[in-house]
């Protein structure tokens, strides 16, 4: 894993130095609160419902053991004893003194994380596939890549003043994990005819009020011009994005209008001039960057553990879990474990400061002290022997932890909405507890398979509801909340945005309009397909008839 | 008609308060002064509007309250929220006192 | 109203005029909006005072690739601080196009995005302060931060090129 060196230490330092001057600044009176809210929200703080919020960087979503044991101690010393993991694979902590938040800031400095970049109108916090260097099926690790993408758009001086905030996912995989199509740019890694690894680009994707899947700018870019034709698509956006109406200044909204061909011959015609420049990175820096991702000092074991399948015909819980939350390393007696943060009826993506510090605790005996935050707002300890994988669950089912729900109904996106958020037109936790407990039972969980509900609590759609198979927006009709359900929305390599199913549901009629889906989906499933290959088979009209019938 | 007071967030700790009759800050609605009509509104407004109490609160705004059991209560939920803390956390925000 | 440029606060030795009305007499040093300096081009370079053009955003900063020698003054106009277009016209002039003259950030100039400024090759800075609160500001912006990661025509030495010097010593 990537350690800071003297230089990111210090950087990080100073920028902590400057953010506690402007906090006294502020609270002395001598900058009033239009001058300081820029200057806060670089550093993640905003002003919620309740409180002030912090945000803090999880860089493409990687977390040693001191830091995520780091991450509890915030929680309990500046907080009230918890975190919510966002779909970003940030932190965000919702009761934050503004006083005391730049000694919390200076905790995180000294583990080597930080809260810039976490919003604001520029290159946010890069995020990745949760299982980069362990999952079977992936071409190359791309953490290395975006630890350089870290660097190259922290604090970048060309790029903090966009026409509006910038996201960037990568994946290293064929099996997009980390929703590429729905960012800013996406980067999905591929081999070229020549056999060199590279990275299509995929611009313009996004969520918010106009959902866009991204479209491909360019097929091929090798590694060592990553970074150049990066740049030049930011330089273009930068220059030519719309500055005259925010909800209309995303990257997606200038190829929307323009065309990817005009957008592509600008950004080529821009990176033709500084291809050769100093952002070439060469094979001797990509490999420093390798090496500081090797492989964990893995055991030469057999695929098969003994122990593990009689824990398994034994326990029949644990052989639930493990059929839904664990999947295949790459190295052989190695398995993936994803800790799931949905336990039946809880709140999606919280943690409280003892679980942080207990799945610290336990990633350094089972996994290398590596851990994973998901965007789809889980944990992953990616490197544990398959021997282990009993006395790890053992340990995390005690605490709560030990959900087997993973990719459920059960496993529910959801943003904080109304009962954290300033923009919120509605809550959106309630309704997953409700959704989460109507679906509880686990075998059925199973049987229905694989089925992404996701919720968010206002058109800006932080919880991705455009891409649940079973999407779900939150909305005020004339001082009720109500909910838009969305139908088809996938945000994997086969990204689609929802379509609207109709009229929205009252808080008392959206659990049973989900269910009355699934219930459609079970009667008219052939053999193997998941809810969203049935969709795509029958269309919106089955679906829509159980919703509304001739309504 | 339609009573109002005004709400804002304290700038220290981002906690939710409410203008009170002597000119101060209060977390409990209860001890806000009320409003009656547009005039006396935007009065209020202006008065917690002042550049001086810049360092004090933090985005003051009004919003409309009904009486209610001898209480004050936001007519929307989104400020009833604020008044008590999260919904699905009656353990946290002033609800849990 | 101060201008900042080397560590000093300069006089205000040009006169902005604009996109239309009469020019001043010829000895006069003139910066005119680019429109303007497109339009009248051969006019104002036969004047005998000095000539600088401004950038507003949307401007394209090639337009001038002509004439940049001519010209001993670009100000690049930054009407609000989160309208960042200025940041690559700077870049632009100084790293692709070569430009030599007085780079100067004038409009929504605050301390904090000074720094950023230099990064992107502005040498000058209108602030709309005093003098001395002026100079203070920029000193203080320019010397906030000591790591930088992304290489910039402003000649700081990133950090990439400090491990990599770094590593050669050490063999
Ligand atoms: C609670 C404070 C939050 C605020 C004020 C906030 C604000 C916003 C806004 C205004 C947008 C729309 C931007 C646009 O379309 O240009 C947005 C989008 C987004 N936010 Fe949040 N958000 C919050 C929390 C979260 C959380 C908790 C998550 C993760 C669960 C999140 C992840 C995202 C994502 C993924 C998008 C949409 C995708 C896109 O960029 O197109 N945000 N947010
Ligand atoms: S989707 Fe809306 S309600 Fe939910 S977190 Fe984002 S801004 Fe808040």
């Amino acid at each position: 894993m990537y350690r800071y060196d003297d230089f990111d230490r210090q950087l990080v330092q100073e920028r902590t130095e400057q953010f506690r001057e402007q906090v006294k600044r502020r609270l002395a009176g001598d900058i009033t609160e239009e001058q300081f809210r820029p200057l806060r929200l670089m550093n993640g703080v905003y002003l919620q419902l309740h409180a002030y919020m912090l945000r803090v960087a999880i860089p493409y979503g990687t977390l040693r053991a001191d830091q995520l044991r780091e991450l509890g101690g915030i929680a309990r010393k500046y907080d009230k004893g918890y975190g919510h993991f966002t779909t970003r694979q940030n932190i965000q902590y919702n009761w934050p003194k503004l006083d005391e938040i730049p000694d919390a800031l200076l905790d995180l400095a000294n583990v080597e994380m930080h809260a810039i970049q976490t919003s604001g109108n520029c290159i946010r916090n890069t995020t990745t596939d949760q299982y980069a260097g362990a999952a079977a099926d992936e071409i190359e690790d791309p953490r290395p890549y975006c630890e350089l993408i870290r660097q190259w758009s922290t604090f970048h001086p060309e790029f903090t003043y966009l026409p509006r905030k910038f996201k960037i996912a990568v994946t290293g995989s064929p099996n997009d994990r980390a929703a590429v199509k729905v960012h800013d740019i996406g980067l999905r890694m591929h081999q070229n005819d020549a056999g060199e690894t590279g990275f299509e680009v995929i611009v313009g994707g996004g969520l918010g009020r106009t959902p866009f899947v991204g479209k491909t700018i360019r097929d091929f870019i090798g590694k060592n011009d990553l970074f150049s034709y990066l740049e030049a698509i930011l330089r273009v956006y930068n220059r030519f994005g719309r500055r005259d109406n925010k909800y209309k200044a995303r990257i997606k909204i200038l190829v929307h209008e323009e065309g990817i061909e005009k957008i592509r011959d600008l950004v080529e015609e821009e990176w033709a001039q500084i291809k050769d420049g100093s952002l070439r990175v060469g094979d001797e820096e990509i490999a420093h960057y390798i090496a500081q991702f090797t492989p964990p000092a893995f055991e030469a074991l057999s695929d098969d553990d003994a122990d593990f399948e009689v824990h398994k015909a034994a326990n029949r819980r644990f052989f639930n879990w493990v059929r839904s939350n664990v999947i295949a390393h790459k190295q052989p007696g190695y398995a993936i474990a994803n800790v799931s943060l949905k336990p039946i009826g809880g709140i999606p993506g919280d943690a409280t400061d003892t679980q942080m510090e207990l799945v610290a605790d336990l990633s350094e005996k089972y996994s290398f002290g590596d851990v994973r935050v998901t965007h789809e707002q889980n944990l992953v300890l990616p490197h544990v022997k398959k021997a282990d994988l009993f006395a790890l669950w053992t340990a995390l089912d005690a605490a709560g932890l030990g959900t087997a729900n993973l990719g459920y109904v059960t496993d529910i996106i959801s943003c904080p909405g109304l009962d954290y958020c300033a923009l919120a037109t509605a809550r959106s936790i309630p309704l997953s507890q409700r959704i989460s407990e109507r679906f509880g039972d686990l075998e059925r969980q199973h049987d229905i398979g694989e089925l992404k509900i996701k919720i968010s609590g206002c058109i800006n759609a932080c919880g991705h509801h455009h891409v649940g198979h079973i999407g779900i927006l939150g909305l005020d009709k004339r001082g009720k909340e109500f909910y838009q359900i969305t139908l088809g929305g996938d945000a994997s390599q086969d990204a689609a945005i929802g379509k609207i199913a109709g009229a929205g549901f009252s808080e008392a009629e959206v659990v049973d309009a989900i269910e009355s889906l699934v219930t459609k989906y079970i009667d008219i499933r052939e053999s193997g397909e998941r809810f969203i290959d049935t969709y795509r088979r029958v269309g919106m009209d089955p679906f829509k008839e159980v919703l509304y019938g001739d309504r | 008609m339609s009573l109002q007071v005004v709400t804002a967030n304290r700038l220290g700790d981002g906690l939710v308060v409410f203008l009170t009759a002597d000119g101060g800050w209060s977390e409990n609605i209860d001890d806000a002064r009320i409003a009656e009509g547009k005039e006396a509104a935007d009065a209020l407004l202006a008065e917690a509007s002042a550049p001086e109490l810049d360092v004090v609160i933090v985005g003051p705004y009004l919003i409309d309250v009904e009486q209610q059991d001898g209480g004050l209560v936001p007519t929307k939920y989104r400020e009833v929220l604020r008044t008590k803390g999260p919904s699905v956390r009656e353990d946290l925000g002033y609800q849990a006192v | 109203m101060a201008i900042v440029k080397n560590d000093s606060v300069i006089e205000q030795d040009w006169i902005t005029v604009d996109a239309e009305g009469d020019l001043p007499s010829s000895d006069e040093n003139l910066i005119v909006p680019l429109a303007r300096f497109k339009e009248e081009r051969d006019t104002l370079l036969g004047r005998n005072g000095g000539l600088g053009v401004q950038l507003n955003p949307g401007d394209a900063p090639e337009d001038l690739a002509d004439d940049l020698d001519r010209l001993s003054i670009i100000t690049v106009n930054f009407p609000a601080y989160t309208d960042g277009r200025g940041y690559s016209y700077g870049r632009v002039l100084r790293e692709r196009m070569g430009f030599k003259g007085e780079l100067r950030a004038i409009g929504d100039v605050l301390r904090d995005q000074i720094l950023y400024m230099h990064r992107c090759g502005f040498d000058s800075y209108d602030l709309k302060v005093d003098g001395e609160t002026a100079l203070t500001k920029v000193r203080a912006a320019l010397k906030e931060m000591s790591v930088y990661y992304q290489p910039t025509g402003d000649g700081r030495a990133t950090a990439q090129s400090l491990r990599e010097r770094r590593r050669a010593t050490l063999g």
